[in-house]
């Protein structure tokens, strides 16, 4: 792991050869500063989702990031492993959650007004869209076709579908793609963003950016060549 | 009422801008000043450094520096039919907590309001006269000229680094600064900070359209900076995690690098962090505040401080709270109009715009808080014309972002999808090739829209919450809906490849952040029928209670509160301190 690490001290340096290496022509590129050996294998298994749940979430985040040319598919970035562990957690517990009755549902503009934390919400909606898919195709969500998925997925993100169970699917969709995209662009250290590639894909340069000498260079509309950093490289 | 401590002499409730200004102001009196925050202890080196303070998903997305709604929170509606319902998280605004408050993870946008907003009514009347204000509007001058508060920004500038370029000293119009602002005594003690691409691009628009751009004022140090105090700031760094979050370089001016080490230099001054006060107490006429109750949220323990005097330096929202559990002043009641606690609440409204540059790289992570480029032409111009227009109160216009965090930041050209592989073509070339236009403009005061106690639900402590009752109003409404306008007129200007909707906004809702700039519950003003506190922040009711914050705002404006914020801290300090402590009584 030790081979991996860039300890601070160097990360400043390296802040600054950044801003050199770009001034300098394209075939003078240094070396990757940044290792770029393979990471070792992510830790698998669950902490909250139950088998059929896994199941759920592993088809949705593959679904919604596939793999292309981009990035991998959302499995293989973490984003499964990230809603689990979001899930498993204080937030999911709903840790700053005003959670006090009596509970009304309220108007939209009073925002989100139910009894459920994000996980009971997560655990509850998935329930209730595999019995809501099993209706309509005969099966759960993870063995729909990718056409099927995408025409459920499409018809929750209108609120045009009528949960079985009563739960409101706008809050379930709204709280799945919230993760989803979290576990995209959130930090690797929370096991989504694998490797950085959400990042790596739109040039984010994550956490290291001493950019007072970088901004006289890149304001004129030229890009910056961004090499991603996390936390867990920096720490 | 629990166990009664030593009696100090000054107790103050709340450490942020506020609290933390009039205690530095304060100390140096020699006198005993307890100061009760009701979060935790915070540092730069403990809890700003990087890499853990650069992490979106904790305190940009969980919000983990400001107020916890399982504890506290505010119950909100639009119009008094409605149940008020509680805000169950944040979104919509984002109160701070903790030592340093707010400012910690504050942009550091600091302006100085002028006389168009410290004396609106009388502006309005004379240009447009008396038919032009609805009669809804309760519109207040605030009975301080900006003459009075010019060496009180002045102090706040230099006190926490504020990056700038005037654009009038002493009445004479300098290139390159806001030509509308009120004339200042001198220059910001930073120069501006450096420009983005989206500036620029900005800038170049605006000038042909014959507007009058400028670089954004922020306590954003554009070069490393010692303050008065010798309190050292660093250089920012851009590093596109200012707004939400607090800053590894101590380039952004906040209270925990400024002023509330310097208070705390005295032994005189003592910080009691976890002391969340629940109620001012008064003697038996209520006319005299002795003391303050709080618990000690370590133990659980419930407190008495004695004080002869009491100031509230809490969020602006949170001092009216507290005036309205304790009975200082009348509520408001808006059936029949009578009381004035908790009226004038105002918000601010926002448009916004995103365009499409097919070709360009805007490297939106390369950004401080304050980046940005700005025009007042249609907030502090004089020339402006409301009368044709039809509303009260203007709005700023500025371009470019102060970030490109991506769980926050993704935009998309409109009719993208939002998932699969043609979403994540249209958010990789959408991340880098887009800029933004937006739009703050002012709200007035509206005799509907107001604070009071909740019936229903309670806080940790089983206090009632504040209830908030508030809509944009037909005014504001008619200024966004020209905003939208606006903006879209300098965005097609700008020549994009595509650009989004721009329209204007109609109802308040609680759910995506707008700003945390609220405004009023507890106003200021010249007449105790129409005003919670004086000139000098000083409750017309109980004297030796003392309300400062953007609660005392009789209407908000398109800029950001936090420059009258403390340049009326400066000028409370001082009036305590040169005149209320040789004779306690009303100052006037």
């Amino acid at each position: 792991m030790a081979g991996t690490k860039i300890h601070r001290r160097n990360m400043l340096l390296l802040a600054g050869s950044v801003t050199g290496a770009a001034c300098a022509p394209a075939s003078a590129q240094p070396p990757a500063l940044v290792p770029t050996a393979a990471p070792p294998p992510a830790p698998s298994g669950y902490i909250f989702l139950k088998t059929a749940e896994a199941a759920f979430v592993e088809a949705v985040v593959s679904h919604m990031i596939p793999a292309d040319e981009l990035t991998s598919n959302g499995v293989d970035l973490g984003i499964a492993t990230f809603v689990d562990r979001a899930l498993a957690g204080g937030w999911g517990k709903g840790e700053r959650l005003y959670s006090q009755g009596p509970w009304k549902t309220g108007t939209p503009n009073q925002g989100y007004q139910l009894a459920l934390t994000p996980a009971e919400l997560y655990r509850a909606g998935i329930s209730q869209a595999n019995a809501y898919c099993k209706v309509t195709w005969g099966k759960t969500f993870d063995r729909l076709s990718a056409a099927e998925k995408e025409a459920f997925l499409q018809a929750l993100s209108r609120g045009q579908i009528q949960l079985p169970g009563g739960l409101p699917s706008q809050p379930f969709f709204d709280v799945v793609y919230q993760t989803v995209m979290e576990g995209m662009f959130a930090d690797p250290i929370y096991g989504g963003n694998r490797d950085k590639a959400a990042w790596k894909m739109i040039g984010f340069p994550g956490v290291m950016a001493n950019n007072a000498r970088n901004i006289r260079t890149y304001n004129d509309g030229t890009r910056f060549p961004a090499r991603p950093v996390g936390i867990a490289d920096m720490s | 009422m629990g166990r009664k401590l030593p009696k100090v002499d000054i107790v103050i409730v709340g450490m942020g801008w506020t609290g933390g200004i009039v205690a530095r102001e304060l100390a140096q009196t020699g006198l005993k000043i307890a100061v009760l925050e009701r979060g935790g202890p915070r540092s730069t080196a403990e809890d700003f450094s990087v890499p853990s303070i650069r992490d979106e998903l904790r305190f940009g997305a969980r919000t983990d520096l400001m107020m916890d709604t399982a504890k506290d929170t505010f119950t909100i509606r639009n119009t008094m039919a409605e149940d008020a319902l509680p805000m169950r998280k944040l979104g919509s605004f984002l109160p701070g907590e903790g030592v340093g408050g707010a400012g910690v993870h504050w942009n550091g946008h600091t302006w100085r309001w002028g006389d168009n907003d410290l004396q609106i009514r009388s502006t309005y009347l004379q240009k447009h006269g008396a038919k032009f204000i609805p009669s809804d509007m309760p519109l207040r001058d605030w009975g301080v000229s900006y003459a009075d508060l010019e060496p009180y920004y002045d102090k706040f500038e230099y006190v926490a680094g504020v990056s700038g370029k005037a654009g009038n000293l002493n009445g004479t119009i300098v290139p390159g600064g806001n030509p509308f602002e009120a004339p200042r005594a001198r220059d910001y003690p930073l120069p501006p900070l450096e420009d983005t691409h989206a500036n620029k691009l900005f800038r170049q628009v605006a000038t042909t359209l014959g507007y009058h751009p400028f670089r954004r004022p922020t306590a954003n140090a554009s070069k490393p900076y010692k303050n008065p105090d010798g309190m050292q700031l660093g250089q920012c760094q851009y590093c596109g995690f200012c707004e939400r979050f607090g800053c590894e370089s101590n380039a952004k001016g906040s209270p925990h690098v400024t002023v509330i080490p310097v208070a705390l230099r005295h032994e005189n001054v003592e910080l009691r962090t976890w002391s969340w006060v629940q109620k001012v107490q008064l003697d038996s006429t209520g006319k005299k505040a002795t003391g303050v109750t709080y618990v000690n949220v370590l133990t659980g323990e419930e407190l008495e401080q004695p004080a002869d005097l009491v100031i509230l330096c809490a969020y602006g929202l949170s001092n009216v709270h507290l005036m309205l559990l304790s009975g200082i002043g009348k509520p408001y009641d808006p059936k029949t109009g009578k009381g004035i606690v908790g009226s004038h609440y105002a918000y601010q409204i926002l448009n916004g715009a995103t365009l499409f540059f097919e070709g360009k790289a805007f490297n939106p992570f390369i950004a401080a808080g304050g980046s940005g480029e700005m025009i007042d032409d249609f907030h502090t111009n004089p020339a402006f014309d409301h009368g044709s227009l039809g509303f009260v109160g203007g709005f700023s216009v500025g371009g470019g972002g102060t970030g490109g965090r991506p769980i926050a930041y993704r935009p998309t050209p409109p009719g993208s999808p939002l998932w699969g592989s043609d979403w994540k073509r249209a958010t990789a070339k959408g991340y880098q090739s887009a800029m933004g236009l937006s739009s703050s403009g002012a709200v007035m005061p509206n005799r509907a829209n107001y604070l009071d106690l909740d019936p229903t639900y309670h806080n940790r402590f089983g206090q009632p919450l504040m209830r908030m009752t508030f809509d944009f109003k037909d005014n504001e409404i008619r200024m966004s809906r020209y905003a939208a306008q606006v903006l879209s007129e300098i965005g097609k200007a700008m020549n994009p490849t595509q650009m989004g909707p721009v329209s204007g906004r109609t109802s308040w809702s609680v759910t995506p952040y707008q700003t945390t700039h609220n405004t009023g519950g507890a106003i200021m003003g010249t007449d105790p029928h129409t005003s919670a506190v004086n000139g000098w922040m000083q409750s017309w009711d109980v004297h030796n209670v003392f309300v400062l914050g953007a609660s005392a705002f009789p209407h908000n404006s398109a800029y950001n509160p936090t420059g009258p914020v403390a340049a009326l801290a400066y000028r409370c300090a001082e009036a305590i301190r040169e005149r209320y402590l040789k004779r306690p009584e009303l100052l006037t």
